[in-house]
């Protein structure tokens, strides 16, 4: 792995085998080869219960009436609660505004909304109980779109807003809105030979995590309830629980279950509060598990944007403006939106030095499905908007694409549309000239002495071509991400560490909240305390609420702001551990006192190597506890007017290479190499560094050329709720995908590491769709491509 | 209704089956086997492959009462199965050193290290192929089947072999990595 620039802060024991750095092996890998590792939707209690949702099949409608009587006359029925059931006031709940119902009160506000639960002792009676709720709807018009949202008559979709952002918004059915201006736009305009503008559209794209929504409440004797959850952030789904259960937090327990992939989408709560409810109704434990067609109703989506974008250039190549707006379709409740917009408009430049701007992300409400965290998060529909920008000009000036982009790469020191100095590295322009400068693979390797070999080809095994029409193409991208909560959130992590003696072993024990989604958290947080205990055995606690709050694992911060809570804690520790070292030993040798110490390899050694005592000695009959809480540099709020302010923690930087063959006569695009190059200051594992970019990077591949929800204009109903219709990339559609990983370290962070799961998830989608562009010579304006697109019918 | 069936090698006997269970619930929820999963129920994902008989299938998509009488293996008996296939049809003990080896480790009830794997099982671990693993026990069933009837695929056999089981999180690429070090691990004889 290349490793350049400054080196990264290891404080002490880098020695200790198993450390940061290594590709230590997942600590839950053997139970998930073996089919024992628990997830969510494989908890099991004697005498559980099976829940179910009844969901709204319309958008938008008032509700007439709900009849239960049926359901709860069907033999094996427990329970069937609606809106009337909710034990206390507080009946909604929401990330950051509280504008989701429990269960609807009234009217729905989208497809597939939650109005009535079900327990019953089979799945399939639960089922069946469910479809035996008649809800009488008055449909009421829909509103899909700004121009409907925004209609002198339109219908509020919600009325008698008091968040904090409705004194600043234009329209009562605009959540939020972010505006950032600097310098001047009409000015710099003025000095442009070239202007390009574009209008883009992003389509909805679905997190599609395989482990769908599903968890266990089991009902405690005090009155309490216990939640077995797959989750990004078990306190942050606490808060929101608790209220509605009319429980203080102390009697929610909650413990994570195994995670089936995130990706965003268990950001939002889902049937957490639905399997409270109704445990606590039946006095038994309830299981709820979505299928993959209720899944696709039961959690946010990937926000579909309008994105309108002019930049100018001067001659030479240098960029002289940007005016642009993002309309992001937020559906019928808030969920992040917020967040995204603030993320939209702050990153809407890329990483590149723009110093006069005009910016403006809006998003709305409508009676769409609900859209909020996915990975990349407002960052991804930006950059498919500023790319194809990037290519236009380049193109109108003559110029080579990425040569014009290391031209106006950001570095280290530019400042940012929001005034903030970008203070770490960002190799822009090196990351660019590394992806550019991998072997490209060989032309018609399709081609063989038996002919074609069809699996190689655009259209695989459907044989539509053995190589007529197939033109190959070459694009280029790169992106902008930041890494940690934002705008002045206090984005904090705890971590309690323990260390003691078992076996006669000096042992750690490490016990976060930390939601383990698949990114190897787990096995990161055991590398840096063997790299700071300097101990082998390192034992994770299963993550749950019996220790403060880890914060989400979204925003590519767990490894940053956990990783950083851990590393804390083990320093604390490992404090305490010497200090018992110089009571019980520190007369045996005076390096105890005058030494630099070191715990390394299971003994505390001096700086110069020599050892003074086995850790177990230290140890003997004495236990080191740690809980402490952890804080990146504070943030604050962008100005609501100017969008002024030093809003973000880091930034994480990505660039991809597509090529692709493209069947012109069939539209049908064959992906043949995505190659990614990007800098993650440190990798602490790199096989788990490398996986995450190959995972971001298909994540991408794939809102390029097929994902989308479709959501029909006239209904607002989702037409695609499964994976027969929508469609995620197979082992076929998916390419080589080679990497070029950059160290260099941002000395703000731990161990000068970059948060780095989402950036690869920005540049692979333009970098597709420059590529097909440049096979095609068509402009697309829009992603996914369809074949339609490509040859006109 | 009653279904019979082996399953891992064992005989089951399953009761009170409904008739639209499939053979996926009756393995998770009746069998106490749920290492095989269930994420689309349409047989799009492969996250539930079993053998059936010895054939790769969804179990989202075989009626309970199809499996009546016929031999299913999960990835609870992978392990078991690709050891057993290693021996042949005649007789196989423990070889000594897994013996000593297994002796050595013991088997750690939270990581569930020293728990004897097939080859492709220990490639998935190093080779970065699981992350949430929630696809892994199908792509395990999957694989072991390929490397069984193919034991030197070219990439496109590995592709097309496992093209009917979705992962969202590793972008594939690692899985590849796997399929390829079981092989090579095969054809070396370790």
């Amino acid at each position: 792995m290349p490793a350049n620039g400054a080196p990264t802060k290891i404080t002490q024991g880098s020695k200790t085998r198993g450390g940061i750095g290594e590709s230590t092996l997942r600590p839950d890998g053997t139970l998930k080869v073996t089919g024992e590792f628990a997830y969510s939707s494989d908890m099991w209690h004697e005498d559980m219960l099976w829940g179910q949702i009844l969901r709204s099949t319309v958008a938008h409608a008032e509700i007439v009436s709900i009849d239960t009587s049926e359901a709860l006359a069907l033999p094996g029925v427990y329970a069937v609660m609606t809106y009337d059931d909710l034990p206390t006031e507080v009946k909604n709940y929401g990330l950051e505004i509280q504008d989701t119902p429990v269960l609807a009160h009234g009217k729905v506000r989208h497809h597939g909304e939650p109005v009535a639960i079900v327990a019953a002792d089979h799945p399939e009676t639960a089922r069946r109980a469910a479809a035996k709720i008649k809800v009488d709807y008055r449909e009421l018009p829909v509103i899909t779109d700004e121009k409907s949202a925004l209609a002198p008559d339109a219908i509020l979709v919600h009325e008698g807003r008091d968040d904090h952002h409705i004194g600043h918004v234009p329209h009562p059915n605009i959540v939020h809105r972010q505006p950032i201006v600097r310098g001047n736009v009409e000015e710099a305009r003025a000095r442009a030979d070239v202007i390009v503008e574009g209008e883009y559209t992003f389509g909805m794209q679905d997190q599609a995590f395989l482990g769908p929504e599903s968890g266990l409440a089991v009902p405690e004797e005090d009155g309490g309830v216990h939640l077995y959850i797959a989750t990004q952030w078990l306190h942050s789904d606490l808060r929101q629980i608790a209220p509605v259960l009319g429980l203080p937090e102390e009697k929610v327990r909650m413990t994570l279950a195994g995670v089936g992939g995130a990706f965003g989408g268990r950001e939002d709560l889902s049937m957490q509060i639905h399997a409270c409810l109704l445990a606590l109704r039946t006095g038994k434990p309830v299981k709820i598990v979505y299928n993959r067609f209720e899944s696709f109703f039961g959690h946010v989506h990937r926000h579909p944007a309008k994105l309108y974008y002019e930049h100018g250039a001067t001659k030479d190549g240098k960029l002289t403006h940007l005016k642009c707006r993002i309309v992001l379709d937020g559906g019928a409740y808030a969920s992040a939106s917020p967040a995204v917009v603030g993320n939209a408009s702050s990153l809407s430049v890329g990483p590149y030095v723009v110093d006069d701007v005009d910016i403006e992300a809006v998003a709305l409400y409508t009676n769409n499905p609900p859209c909020g965290a996915m990975r990349g998060f407002g960052a991804v529909q930006a950059c498919f908007a500023y790319e194809a920008q990037m290519d236009k000009l380049a193109k109108k000036l003559g110029m080579d694409p990425v040569e014009f982009r290391q031209l106006n790469a950001m570095e280290q020191g530019t400042i940012m549309p929001t005034g903030q100095p970008v203070d770490s590295p960002a190799p822009v322009a090196e990351l660019l000239r590394r992806v550019k400068a991998m072997p490209l693979p060989p032309e018609r390797q399709w081609e063989s002495s038996e002919g074609a070999d069809v699996r190689q080809l655009p259209g695989g095994l459907s044989n539509t071509t053995h190589g007529e029409g197939v033109v190959r193409g070459i694009g280029y991208a790169v992106g902008i991400k930041n890494v940690g909560f934002s705008e002045g959130f206090d984005d904090y992590s705890t971590a309690k560490v323990r260390m003691e003696v078992v076996g006669g072993e000096a042992v750690a024990t490490v016990h976060t909240a930390m939601a383990e989604v698949g990114q190897g958290g787990v096995t990161v947080h055991a590398q840096i305390a063997r790299t700071e205990l300097g101990v082998s055995r390192v034992t994770i606690h299963p993550a749950d609420t019996q220790v403060g709050s880890a914060g989400s694992t979204s925003a590519s911060r767990q490894t940053y702001v956990t990783g950083g809570a851990v590393k804390n804690a083990c320093e604390l520790v490992r404090e305490k551990v010497l200090e018992i070292g110089r009571r019980k030993l520190g007369s045996y040798h005076p390096a105890w006192a005058t030494a630099e110490l070191l715990l390394e390899g299971g003994k505390v050694v001096t700086d110069g190597g020599e050892v003074l005592a086995d850790l177990a000695d230290v140890l003997e009959g004495e236990a080191v506890e740690v809980e402490e809480e952890w804080r990146h540099r504070p943030t604050e709020p962008f100005d609501l007017r100017t969008g002024q302010g030093h809003g973000h923690v880091q930034y994480s930087f990505a660039a991809h290479r597509a090529v692709v063959e493209v069947d012109t006569e069939l539209g049908l695009v064959k992906v043949i190499e995505l190659a990614c190059a990007q800098d993650v200051g440190k990798a602490l594992n790199p096989l788990s560094v490398i996986g995450q970019i190959q995972g971001g990077t298909t994540q991408g591949l794939g809102v390029a050329v097929m994902e989308e929800i479709i959501v029909d204009p006239k209904t607002a109903k989702v037409r695609n709720p499964s994976f027969t219709d929508y469609l995620i990339p197979t082992i076929l559609d998916t390419p080589t995908i080679p990497v070029d990983v950059l160290e260099l370290a941002d000395d703000h962070a731990p161990y000068g590491l970059r948060g780095i799961g989402e950036a690869p998830t920005l540049s692979s989608t333009p970098a597709v769709l420059a590529a097909i562009r440049n096979a095609t010579g068509l402009e697309l304006n829009r992603t996914p491509v369809r074949p339609e697109h490509l040859t006109g019918t | 209704m009653r279904v019979n069936f082996t399953v891992n090698g064992r005989p089951q006997e399953a009761d009170d089956v409904w008739e639209g269970e499939s053979l996926l619930y009756v393995l998770r929820e009746r069998l106490g086997l749920p290492g095989s999963k269930n994420a689309c129920e349409q047989g799009e994902c492969g996250s539930c492959t079993v053998r059936l008989d010895g054939v790769p299938v969804c179990s989202c998509l075989v009626a309970a009462g199809q499996a009546e009488g016929r031999d299913v293996v999960t990835v609870e008996g992978l392990a078991d199965y690709a050891r057993q296939r290693a021996c042949g049809t005649g007789s196989c003990g423990t070889p000594l050193d897994e013996a000593k080896g297994w002796q050595a480790k013991g088997t750690d009830s939270q990581t569930g290290e020293g728990t004897g794997l097939s080859p492709i099982q220990q490639a998935f671990i190093d080779a970065g192929a699981v992350q949430c693993g929630f696809c892994t026990p199908g792509l395990l069933v999957a694989s072991d089947e390929l490397l069984e009837r193919n034991a030197n695929p070219t990439d496109a056999d590995i592709r097309e072999a496992l093209s009917g089981n979705l992962c969202r999180c590793t972008g594939y690429e690692k899985i590849m990595d796997a399929v390829r070090l079981a092989a090579a691990r095969q054809s070396e004889g370790v």
